[in-house]
């Protein structure tokens, strides 16, 4: 099975506090469902964003698939998060003033290397729809329940086909009914479209639902307070 | 078209700041364009009445009132002078004298007392009737005609000076003979009649029963050929083509009063003598080059245009600084929405288009607005600042 994500002898700081993250070697297949587990501040969020180019690490080394993250320059890293990767945030991250579907059809309204038209208007139609929010297109997402906001969220990472969905805590601040309701759709959609799928959470009731779980404990060597 | 669409969400969604931002947009750009616009046509159009005037002549005193009565029919009226100035102007051959009496209303519409001469001068035509024939008829400028409702064939009547005056003008019925064409200036709103009527309106002249004929009870007496009547005798307050004979004239027609004359000068030559008989000392009237009056009321306007431009401008810089500095809040208080774009893959970049191209549609809507604004201030520039001068 070819490497989905390949991270190497990778060590990262935030400027301004004593947080570092080390990690050897972590290796994740193509189309795996990766649980990203450990405590507060051990560094999930940190992980994501390192492996989606938001962050760059001091030292080591990310691929993604044959490219090397860590090499990109910062619109590089920009094109490739728009086109590769999509993100699913904890607290969902809408644009208030967007309805629903303008809220999925974000990253192409952002970036020039994704072409909005027709086709992706209809994939987006249709994503709302099979995820059980397609009579609310329309409306604003402030009226919108915490579940649906996900929903609109997870539709939103989908629509570009990516190849890597990064989601941290995507369950939450979400009721238990909604919870497994989001995270069912959100394995789904990662199946269906073949993607590899890394998620951080700390609920544990999540876990077996994981092909593979990654408790970031062990990789952390110092922890800021 | 995506960030000009994401920019005119936002703008639509924070409708209150949109609409602050918008409306201080269109009066920073109104103020100044609306007074530039207010300055501009009025001077013009105050010019080209001026230019079109080349002399008026009337009682000495305030020149800019003069002027103005005799071009706008507007502003205070001024000391009368009388038709022995008209006739002096015409005995001298230098000029051709066109009488104005200018004292009277219908309404809001003055009335103006003139000759035949006053049309052939100002080159206007009627639009539908003829010109008027006999005392008592009038000409209606055409937006007077609107204001007051009637045309060809129906009547107006004159407006009393003072309702309490029991000595005073009493109003008179005047028969509609024709409307003028419009000539988007002041004839539009003027009601043209003979001078002759204008002194029928002052009391001048007026009608009543024939004394030969009359009932013997509206007689105080009657002795060597002449009849006294009393109070009752029927005084007409309309002239009719029956009763027009019997409307007549007291006292000296050289004394009869007009407000103004233009003097229509033969050349140039003739201008400059004629302006020369009104410069003694005892001379009792002045003559006047409207251009040059108008001139110096247009050089008070810009000077004080200059005045306000600079306020206004001060004003606009701080309110333009105000919004500088909302945006640059909203920037602050947008900032994890500005954080979600930049990790979806939004560069800094494109953040900062959106936030221009807000502006954009701010400032452009504000100037649309804006020169709306100043269209319609146009079309009303120069009732508007002249009514302020007079």
């Amino acid at each position: 099975m070819s490497v989905a994500v390949s991270i190497r002898d990778l060590e990262f700081r935030y400027a301004d506090g004593p947080f570092c993250l080390r990690v050897d070697s972590l290796q994740i297949e193509a189309g795996a469902r990766v649980g990203l587990v450990g405590p507060s501040g051990s560094g999930k969020t940190t992980l994501l964003q390192l492996v989606s180019g938001i962050e760059l690490p001091q030292r080591g080394r990310i691929d993604v698939g044959e490219l090397s993250v860590t090499s990109l320059t910062d619109a590089e890293r920009r094109r490739f998060r728009i086109r590769r990767v999509g993100s699913v945030f904890q607290e969902f991250e809408l644009l208030d003033y967007l309805d629903v579907l303008d809220n999925i059809l974000l990253p192409y309204r952002i970036h020039g290397a994704l072409q909005l038209d027709d086709g992706v208007r209809d994939r987006a139609i249709a994503l709302a729809e099979s995820t059980g929010i397609g009579d609310l297109q329309n409306r604003g997402v402030r009226r919108l329940s915490q579940g649906e906001r996900q929903r609109v969220a997870i539709c939103r990472a989908l629509l570009p086909q990516p190849e890597l969905l990064l989601a941290d805590e995507p369950t939450g601040n979400l009721d238990p009914k909604s919870k497994d309701v989001v995270f069912d759709l959100l394995l789904q959609h990662a199946s269906r479209e073949g993607a590899t799928l890394i998620a951080a959470t700390h609920d544990h009731g999540l876990l077996d639902r994981f092909e593979r779980v990654v408790d970031l404990a062990s990789f952390v060597a110092e922890a800021g307070a | 078209m995506n960030r000009l669409y994401l920019a005119w969400r936002y703008l639509r969604h924070q409708r209150a700041k949109t609409t602050i931002l918008v409306a201080s947009m269109t009066l920073i750009l109104y103020l100044p364009l609306a007074l530039q616009i207010l300055v501009d046509r009025t001077a013009r159009d105050l010019r080209r009445r001026a230019d079109e005037t080349p002399l008026v002549v009337g009682a000495r005193g305030g020149a800019l009132d003069l002027v103005l009565r005799a071009l706008y029919f507007e502003g205070e009226v001024p000391a009368p002078t009388d038709m022995a100035q008209v006739d002096r102007i015409r005995r001298g051959g230098l000029a051709d004298p066109v009488p104005l009496h200018l004292r009277f209303r219908v309404g809001a519409q003055p009335v103006v007392g003139t000759t035949l001469d006053y049309f052939e001068f100002r080159r206007l035509r009627v639009a539908e009737g003829q010109w008027f024939g006999i005392l008592g008829e009038c000409v209606l400028g055409d937006s007077a005609a609107r204001e007051l409702g009637v045309a060809t064939g129906g009547s107006v009547v004159t407006s009393p000076e003072n309702v309490f005056d029991l000595a005073g003008v009493y109003p008179l019925k005047l028969k509609v003979a024709g409307v003028l064409e419009p000539t988007h200036g002041p004839d539009d709103g003027a009601v043209f009649v003979d001078v002759r009527t204008a002194w029928v309106i002052a009391g001048i002249g007026h009608g009543h029963q024939d004394l030969a004929t009359a009932d013997e009870q509206a007689l105080l007496r009657r002795e060597n050929g002449s009849a006294t009547a009393n109070a009752s005798l029927v005084h007409y307050n309309e002239i009719t083509r029956e009763q027009a004979h019997e409307f007549h004239f007291h006292g000296d027609p050289a004394k009869f009063p007009v407000t103004a004359i233009l003097a229509v000068a033969r050349d140039s030559k003739s201008r400059t003598i004629l302006s020369g008989q009104y410069l003694k000392r005892d001379e009792p009237c002045q003559i006047l080059r409207p251009s040059q009056v108008v001139e110096e009321v247009v050089a008070k306007v810009v000077r004080i245009r200059g005045y306000v431009v600079v306020a206004v401008g001060l004003v606009s810089l701080g309110t333009l600084m105000t919004s500088v500095l909302v945006f640059l809040l909203s920037i602050r208080l947008r900032r994890r929405e500005i954080e979600t774009m930049r990790k979806i893959g939004c560069s800094r970049g494109t953040v900062a288009s959106l936030v221009v191209w807000e502006i954009l549609i701010v400032l452009l809507t504000g100037a649309l607005l804006a020169g709306v604004l100043a269209a319609i201030t146009g079309s009303f520039a120069t009732p508007l600042l002249r009514g302020l001068l007079v």
